[in-house]
């Protein structure tokens, strides 16, 4: 009799996999609305995991019950590792029932989740990474983006020493795909001379080399993209090298996650961004305010974005009266981006990625002695990223 | 091209005191002891973790660094005691196998009580900056201390094992310990402080370079290696060795990092040239080691092969 149980019970489970594949998943049909948070919360790069969550964390509290829903978010870390990030990922879906899944930092993560949760009819929000191909042939109707196309922060910097006038550019990445594509991006809209083009090894933390290599050779400006702790040695060590006077023109480098650390080292250097705290509207003024009030720091792009992931949830969530069913009503919903971002303009494109501006930030010491980045002028007017084109989805 | 040149001799110069101070102890355990210990890195790393914590507790970098030397010595006896000491009589590959159990112990207690961000030192006020060298080029004034700090170093351990009671029982006991301990020197004191005193070296390395790399805990086993490679190129046990070993490393690791890439570049492109260059000066080290190996089996200074 028990075994009979056993099996009966084995084919009720098994017949209900295949619910999973539908295009409404299990989780729209009750009154719950669970979000499941994917950053990355240990490990060197765990700062930039944390602005995110309290951004997120942040908006949540203020609107309470999301869309007048009751609702849960569960925080999960996928340590960097792909691997693990699939795993959590279809935990997430497929025995936590979350509606949306939002997150994560690193490009490789999102690679690695975005399939196992846009499959299953989940609405997939990252607030950061935004790669190449999700934004051109491998769009996806399930998958949106509260950030950038990665590319874009490098074109900007690019086009600013485009209109700067350099003909002499000194470039230099980590030697990783990212790192590739960074200077790529940044050839994308400067047409100028390169004075030298240098890869380090990923994690580098000595620079003495490559800053003797940029004294000696002089540039008009140095373009550099070193995420994390290597920005941070990076920065500190320019200044001691005493070549300030030349202009450093970065991309993830100088940011609120990296300016508690940098510190006076770091004022005056140039980033490209689509914010900066000090950004002027009265949505901004108000996140920011609330921000430092709750947690004591300076939000940095990563802590904006999930911001207003949770504001774009909140926005399509109330529109539908709660009823998640109707998915096309959803994703049309979600595409309406009805809501007023810290950044101002944001709309999203056809492959679901933001229009927005971009601008040439610096970083500066605030009246309170906190650091922070601060806009500079405006470099790109509502930009729409250059794989558009190629994303088939209406 | 001359310019670039000199500013990564001097580069090569300041890495070779550091790699020197970390050596020092390394030769001497491994010369005096005949105990390999993989866990000198560590103590690189122990070291940069004191000044970080004890530079943010007073709020000044020379307060770190004075309060780092008796808690390095704390270590260095502490470690001796409690692990080396049980290893003399032991083979080569207990030995590893252990002090490589302390390697992992000891980078796990570091990211227990110190979390796993990576800490900053701030740089002594009257250090920072930079000086003219050669118009236009500036050099940083801390790198310029370390050099000098490590020269200083340097030359009073060479004063202490040439002119000194405790220096000619270290010196006799890299040639012959055996000898040493026939004559009646309490050859487990020796030990002790031989230890120490290379705990208290890695550990100023560590809090030296602190201020210019963020701490970290793999920044130990970075430079364990190149470490073991200066030793051995200098002579096993021999101070005079680990000095010109490391010097000569040094300089030929920077200056084949940086040249290396700009002659590739000639030939392939600036991404491949880049890979290629930095595979092509940890490959110098190595084949500089072999050439010396070759002509000198013993190393530099080296008394027994």
């Amino acid at each position: 009799m028990t075994k009979t149980k056993l099996l009966a019970s084995t084919l009720l489970s098994l017949a209900a996999v295949p619910a999973l594949a539908q295009d409404v998943p299990p989780a729209a049909q009750d009154d719950v609305l669970k979000i499941g948070l994917m950053y990355t919360l240990s490990g060197p790069a765990a700062a930039l995991g944390e602005h995110a969550r309290d951004g997120f964390m942040l908006a949540a509290e203020q609107m309470g019950d999301i869309g007048g829903m009751e609702t849960e978010i569960i925080v999960v870390d996928d340590e960097q590792r792909p691997d693990l990030a699939a795993d959590k990922a279809r935990e997430l879906v497929q025995r936590e029932n979350v509606d949306f899944v939002v997150g994560p930092i690193f490009s490789n993560i999102l690679v690695a989740i975005h399939q196992p949760v846009t499959e299953t009819g989940t609405i997939l929000i990252s607030t950061n990474a935004g790669t190449s191909n999700f934004a051109g042939a491998d769009c996806h109707p399930n998958f949106f983006v509260t950030s950038y196309q990665n590319d874009q922060n490098h074109e900007v910097m690019g086009a600013y020493a485009q209109q700067q006038g350099y003909e002499n550019v000194f470039l230099m990445a980590p030697n990783y795909q990212a790192g590739k594509d960074s200077l790529a991006g940044f050839k994308h809209s400067y047409t100028g001379g390169i004075a030298g083009e240098v890869f380090t090894e990923l994690g580098q933390l000595d620079f003495s080399s490559e800053l003797a290599q940029i004294a000696a050779f002089q540039p008009d400006a140095l373009f550099t993209f070193m995420p994390g702790g290597m920005g941070v040695n990076l920065v500190k060590q320019y200044d001691q090298a005493g070549l300030s006077s030349i202009p450093f023109l970065s991309a993830f480098t100088v940011d609120e996650t990296t300016l508690p650390a940098t510190q006076d080292a770091a004022l005056g250097l140039l980033g490209g961004q689509n914010w900066a705290p000090d950004l002027d509207n009265e949505a901004n003024a108000a996140f920011v305010e609330a921000f430092i009030e709750k947690y004591d720091y300076v939000p940095g792009t990563y802590a904006m974005q999930a911001y207003d992931a949770a504001q774009l949830i909140q926005s399509a969530v109330s529109k539908l009266d709660g009823d998640l069913t109707d998915r096309d009503a959803l994703r049309a919903a979600l595409k309406e981006a009805d809501f007023d971002s810290p950044r101002g303009d944001f709309s999203f494109g056809v492959n679901n990625y933001p229009v927005q501006d971009f601008y040439l930030v610096e970083a500066v010491k605030r009246d309170d002695g906190r650091y922070a980045t601060s806009i500079r002028e405006k470099i790109f007017d509502d930009y729409v990223d250059t794989y558009a084109d190629q994303c088939e989805m209406q | 091209m001359m310019n670039l040149f000199v500013l990564q001799l001097l580069n090569g110069v300041q890495l070779g005191v550091l790699l020197f101070l970390i050596a020092a102890g390394l030769t001497l355990v491994f010369g005096i002891m005949d105990v390999v210990n993989l866990a000198h890195g560590v103590l690189y790393m122990v070291g940069a973790y004191f000044v970080a914590t004890f530079a943010a507790l007073t709020g000044s970098f020379w307060w770190g660094l004075v309060l780092m030397l008796p808690a390095a010595v704390a270590v260095g006896l502490i470690l001796e005691y409690v692990v080396i000491r049980r290893l003399y009589t032991r083979s080569h590959l207990d030995q590893v196998l252990a002090t490589f159990g302390l390697v992992m112990i000891a980078n796990e207690t570091v990211k227990i009580v110190w979390g796993v961000s990576p800490l900053s030192v701030p740089l002594p006020e009257i250090l920072s900056g930079s000086v003219p060298l050669m118009d236009p080029l500036r050099y940083p004034v801390y790198r310029i201390a370390i050099i000098v700090a490590g020269l200083a170093v340097a030359a009073g351990l060479f004063v202490t094992i040439n002119h000194t009671r405790i220096g000619m029982l270290l010196r006799a006991g890299a040639t012959n310990r055996a000898m040493v301990s026939a004559l009646g020197i309490d050859i487990g004191k020796l030990f002790a402080i031989v230890f120490t005193l290379g705990a208290v070296l890695a550990c100023l390395a560590g809090a030296l370079v602190a201020p210019i790399l963020s701490v970290d805990t793999g920044m130990g086993e970075s430079v364990l290696i190149l470490t073991f490679v200066v030793v051995v190129i200098g002579g096993i046990g021999s101070i005079k060795g680990a000095f010109l070993g490391a010097i000569l490393v040094a300089v030929v690791d920077t200056l084949g990092g940086v040249f290396g890439p700009i002659l590739l570049r000639a030939v392939l492109d600036p991404s491949a040239a880049g890979q290629a260059g930095r595979m092509l000066a940890p490959m110098l080290v190595y084949i500089l080691m072999a050439a010396i190996l070759f002509a000198r089996p013993a190393g530099l200074f080296g008394g027994r092969a």
